[in-house]
C-alpha cells in the first residue's frame, strides 16, 4: 500500500533522469536465460556458492559488499559502506554498466545493454530473494531503465583550461598526486569512466551526498572540462 | 605610529608610486606584485595558486610570522589522542622552493591602500599592486567579564593553533580525578561553528579513558549550534552523563570568569574549575582593521572575486572576510582563495576569469570512527556569497558510514594541506 503511494515520486525522478522503460513488466522465464551471461561467475538458487563473484541469494534489498566471506574490492565495500543497497533501481544501473555505478568494481563485465533483457534478469533475480513479498511485482523500477550516458555528452571535447580552475575545488579532496587516503583518486581517467561516474552522482544513482552535491551543479561542459583536465593529471 | 611611518614613507619610493597608474609600476618593476598577508587556509592557498597559475608572471610575496603553520582544524583530535601535534605542523618550504614565492616570516604591522605598500615590523616596507588579506581572527575586548588576552595561560582559548592547543591538552592530562573542565563558548559569528562541539566530544574521549569521574560544563550564550542534534545524540551514546551544556535560557550568556581564583561564574551561580577553555567572540585579524577594510568586526568583500567593498586592490579571504552564507572553516578559506587567485590572475596578467564557484565541508569527529560531516556548494550574487545546496549527516546512521566519513575526513587532511603548502 504505502509503495503505491510512493509510486508517482518514484516515476517522476526515473523520467526526469532520462530513463526509457522497457515496455512489459519482467519476465522470469526469459531472465533465466540472460542469467546465462552470469553463470560464469555466480550460482543463483539451492547450494549456491561464491565463484569469481559472489553469490546472488537474496541479493535485493542487500547492501553492497555485505555478503559475508566473499572478498570484495575495495570500491564496491566503499559503495557498501556509502549507504548502496541493491533495489530494482541501482541493480539495474549496475547491470547497465558496472563502472558507472562502482568505478573499480572487479566484475569485468561489459553488462547488459537491452533494457528489456534486464527487467527480465531481474524478475529472475528476485525469485532468489529471501523476501521476495517486499518487492511488488508492479514496481515500476523493476523495469528495465537505460542509464546510459547520451553518446553526445560522452563526445564533448572538453577545455583543459576550465578544466584546471573547476579542478581547483576538487583538490580540497582529491589529490593532485593521484594518491588516495581515505578518498579515492580520480588522476589518469579514461574520460569516459570519468563522464559517466560524475553522471552517477549528478543522478544520484551513486549514494555519496558530497559527490551527489558537488556533481549536481556542474552542467555537461563542465564535466567534460574536468574529465579533460584530470586525464593527463600526473 | 601609522602616521609616522606614512610620513617617512611618503618622502621616498612610495611617493613615486602614488604618482603613477599602477599599470605603470609594475611595467618599472618588471613583473606586477601581489603581497598576501596571512600564510593560513586562505592565504597559503591564494599565494600557491596565483605563483603556480601565473608560471612567474607575477611576484608573489608571502608575510607571515610563523616558521611552522599549527592548522587549528584536527587539533580538536590532537585533544582527543588521535594526532600528534607534529601532524598538524607545515612549513613554507615548497611555496619558497617550487613556486618561487617570497615568504617573509614577520608580522605586517601596517597597510598604507594610497601608497599601495605594507610595512614590516622588522622595518621595511613592501609595495604592492594587488593585497591579499587572510590575517585570520583575533578576540574581541571585553567579550567574557574577567578575561583578557593576559589570561590566556590561565584560560586557555586554544582557538588558534599551535602552543595554545598543547597547553589546554596539557591542562586536561593535568585535571584531577573527578575534575571539571569548563568551556566558555563563542557567540555567532566565529570560526569553525562546529569546533567548540567537536572539541567537547574530543575532550569527553580523553577524559572517559584517563579521568571517567571528571564533568564538562558548556557554558553557551547560544540557544543552538551547528550539527546539535548529531552532538548531542553522539554525546548520549558515548558519554552519558558526563557533558552539561547550559545554553542561553538558562542563562550560558550570563557568565564571567576569574582567573586567580580558577572559578566560573553563570547566571550568578560560581563554579570551581579545574580548566577553563575561554573562547572569547571573535573579530578579523587586527591588521584588517589597521588596513582600513573592516566595518564593525568583520571585512565586507564582493561575493564575484573577494574583494574589499572599500578597495578594488585588496582583497580579503577566510575568517576575516564577511561574505555572506558561508561558515568561517579553513575549508571555505581555501575554496575563497582559488576563486581571488583566478581574479587576481586576470587582473594582472591575460588569463581568463571564471565565473566564482564555492563549497565547503565540515567534518566533526565524536568518537573512536563516528564522524559526521555538514556541506554546502555557494554561488557569487550582487549581494553576497549565497548558499545553492547542502547536506547533513543523518542521525542513527551505520557505524560503516560513519566510520567512512571519518575516513574521508582523513583523506581531505591531507588533500586540503597538500593544496595550501605544495
Ligand atoms: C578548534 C578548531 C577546529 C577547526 N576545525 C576545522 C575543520 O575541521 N575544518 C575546517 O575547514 N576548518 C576548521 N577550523 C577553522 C579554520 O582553522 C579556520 O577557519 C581557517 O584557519 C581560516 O583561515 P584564514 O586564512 O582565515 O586564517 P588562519 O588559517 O588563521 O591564518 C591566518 C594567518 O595569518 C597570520 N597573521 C595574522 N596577522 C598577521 C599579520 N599582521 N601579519 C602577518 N601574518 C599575520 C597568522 O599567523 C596566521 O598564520 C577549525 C578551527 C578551530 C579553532
Ligand atoms: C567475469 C565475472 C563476472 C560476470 C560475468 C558477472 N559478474 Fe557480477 N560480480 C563479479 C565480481 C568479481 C563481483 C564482485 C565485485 C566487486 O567486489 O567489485 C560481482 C558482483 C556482483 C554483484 C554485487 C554483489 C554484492 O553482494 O554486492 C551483483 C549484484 C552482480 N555481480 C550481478 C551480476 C549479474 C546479474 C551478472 C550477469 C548479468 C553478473 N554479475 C556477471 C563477477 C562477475
Ligand atoms: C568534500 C570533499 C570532496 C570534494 C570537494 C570532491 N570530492 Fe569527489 N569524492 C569525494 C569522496 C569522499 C568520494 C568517494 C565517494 C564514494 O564513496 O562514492 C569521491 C568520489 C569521486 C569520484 C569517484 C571515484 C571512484 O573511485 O569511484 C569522482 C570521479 C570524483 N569524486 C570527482 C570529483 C570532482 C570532479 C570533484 C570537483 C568538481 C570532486 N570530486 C570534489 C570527496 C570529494
Amino acid at each position: 500500500m504505502r509503495l503505491r503511494v510512493l509510486l508517482p515520486a518514484a516515476l517522476a525522478a526515473v523520467l526526469a533522469a532520462g530513463a526509457v522503460f522497457g515496455d512489459q513488466f519482467g519476465d522470469a522465464e526469459a531472465g533465466e536465460k540472460v542469467f546465462g551471461q552470469c553463470t560464469g561467475c555466480h550460482e543463483i538458487g539451492d547450494n549456491a556458492r561464491d565463484r569469481i563473484g559472489p553469490h546472488l541469494n537474496g541479493i535485493f534489498g542487500r547492501k553492497a559488499a555485505a555478503h559475508d566471506g566473499y572478498r570484495y574490492s575495495k570500491s564496491m565495500q566503499r559503495a557498501g559502506k556509502d549507504g548502496l543497497i541493491w533495489t530494482a533501481e541501482t541493480l539495474d544501473a549496475y547491470l547497465e554498466n558496472p563502472r558507472a555505478l562502482v568505478s573499480k568494481t572487479r566484475m569485468s563485465f561489459r553488462g547488459v545493454k537491452d533494457a528489456q533483457d534486464r527487467a527480465n534478469l531481474l524478475a529472475y533475480m528476485r525469485d532468489f530473494s529471501d523476501n521476495p513479498a517486499d518487492i511488488p511485482e508492479a514496481e515500476p523500477t523493476a523495469r528495465g531503465t537505460d542509464h546510459d550516458v547520451d553518446p553526445a555528452i560522452l563526445a564533448l571535447e572538453g577545455d583543459p583550461e576550465f578544466g584546471e580552475y573547476l579542478a581547483s575545488e576538487c583538490l580540497t579532496c582529491h589529490q593532485s598526486d593521484g594518491s588516495a587516503d581515505g578518498i579515492p583518486s580520480i588522476t589518469l581517467w579514461p574520460t569516459e569512466d570519468f563522464v559517466i561516474a560524475m553522471y552517477a552522482y549528478k543522478r544520484k544513482l551513486r549514494p555519496h551526498p558530497v559527490m551527489q552535491m558537488m556533481a549536481g551543479r556542474l552542467n555537461d561542459e563542465e564535466i567534460a572540462a574536468l574529465a579533460a583536465y584530470f586525464k593527463d593529471l600526473e | 605610529m601609522t602616521l609616522n611611518r606614512r610620513m617617512f614613507l611618503g618622502t621616498g619610493a612610495a611617493a613615486a608610486a602614488v604618482l603613477n597608474a599602477p599599470a605603470v609600476l609594475a611595467e618599472s618593476h618588471g613583473k606586477p606584485r601581489v603581497v598576501v598577508i596571512g600564510g593560513g587556509a586562505g592565504g597559503a592557498t591564494a599565494a600557491r595558486y596565483i605563483a603556480k597559475d601565473s608560471k612567474g608572471a607575477i611576484d608573489v610575496t608571502l608575510i607571515e610570522p610563523s616558521r611552522t603553520y599549527f592548522t587549528c582544524f584536527f587539533s580538536n583530535l590532537y585533544l582527543g589522542g588521535f594526532k600528534e601535534i607534529d601532524d598538524l605542523g607545515h612549513n613554507y618550504g615548497t611555496l619558497a622552493a617550487k613556486y618561487g614565492i617570497n615568504v617573509v616570516h614577520d608580522w605586517a604591522v601596517d597597510v598604507d591602500r594610497d601608497a599601495k605598500t605594507v610595512s614590516l615590523a622588522g622595518g621595511g616596507t613592501l609595495p604592492y599592486d594587488k593585497l591579499v588579506l587572510s590575517p585570520g581572527i583575533d578576540f574581541v575586548e571585553g567579550a567574557v567579564d574577567g578575561w583578557d588576552l593576559s589570561a590566556q595561560n590561565a584560560m586557555p582559548h586554544a582557538y588558534k593553533g599551535g602552543s595554545q592547543t598543547e597547553l589546554l591538552k596539557a591542562q586536561i592530562a593535568g585535571m584531577p580525578e573527578g575534575g571539571t573542565f569548563a568551556m566558555v563558548a563563542p557567540p555567532n559569528p566565529f570560526r569553525c561553528p562546529p569546533g567548540p562541539y567537536e572539541r567537547v566530544s574530543m575532550v569527553a574521549h580523553a577524559l572517559k579513558a584517563s579521568n571517567p569521574t571528571a564533568k564538562i560544563i558548556v557554558a553557551d550564550p547560544k540557544g543552538k549550534f551547528s550539527k546539535q542534534a548529531l552532538f548531542q545524540e553522539g554525546w548520549a551514546n558515548h558519554y552519558e552523563g558526563m557533558i552539561d551544556w547550559i545554553g542561553e535560557d538558562f542563562g550560558g550568556g550570563n557568565v564571567s570568569v576569574d582567573p586567580n581564583a580558577m572559578t566560573l561564574t553563570i547566571d550568578g551561580e560560581v563554579t570551581d574549575v579545574d580548566v577553563c577553555n575561554v573562547i572569547p567572540a571573535m573579530k578579523a585579524g587586527r591588521i584588517a582593521e589597521m588596513a582600513g577594510v573592516t566595518e564593525g568586526n568583520w571585512a565586507p568583500v564582493n561575493a564575484a572575486d573577494m574583494s574589499s567593498k572599500a578597495d578594488a586592490d585588496v582583497y580579503v579571504l577566510g575568517d576575516a572576510s564577511n561574505q555572506g552564507d558561508m561558515p568561517k572553516s579553513g575549508f571555505s578559506a581555501n575554496s575563497q582563495a582559488k576563486v581571488c587567485a583566478n581574479a587576481v590572475r586576470g587582473a594582472l596578467t591575460d588569463s581568463k576569469v571564471f565565473p566564482a564557484k564555492f563549497s565547503n565541508t565540515c567534518w566533526s569527529l565524536i568518537d573512536t570512527n563516528d564522524g559526521v560531516k555538514v556541506g554546502a556548494t555557494y554561488e557569487a550574487t550582487e549581494e553576497k556569497i549565497a548558499k545553492v545546496d547542502g547536506f547533513i549527516s543523518a542521525t542513527g546512521e551505520s557505524a560503516d558510514l560513519r566510520q567512512a566519513t571519518y575516513e574521508e575526513s582523513e583523506g581531505w587532511y591531507t588533500g586540503i594541506t597538500s593544496d595550501m603548502f605544495g
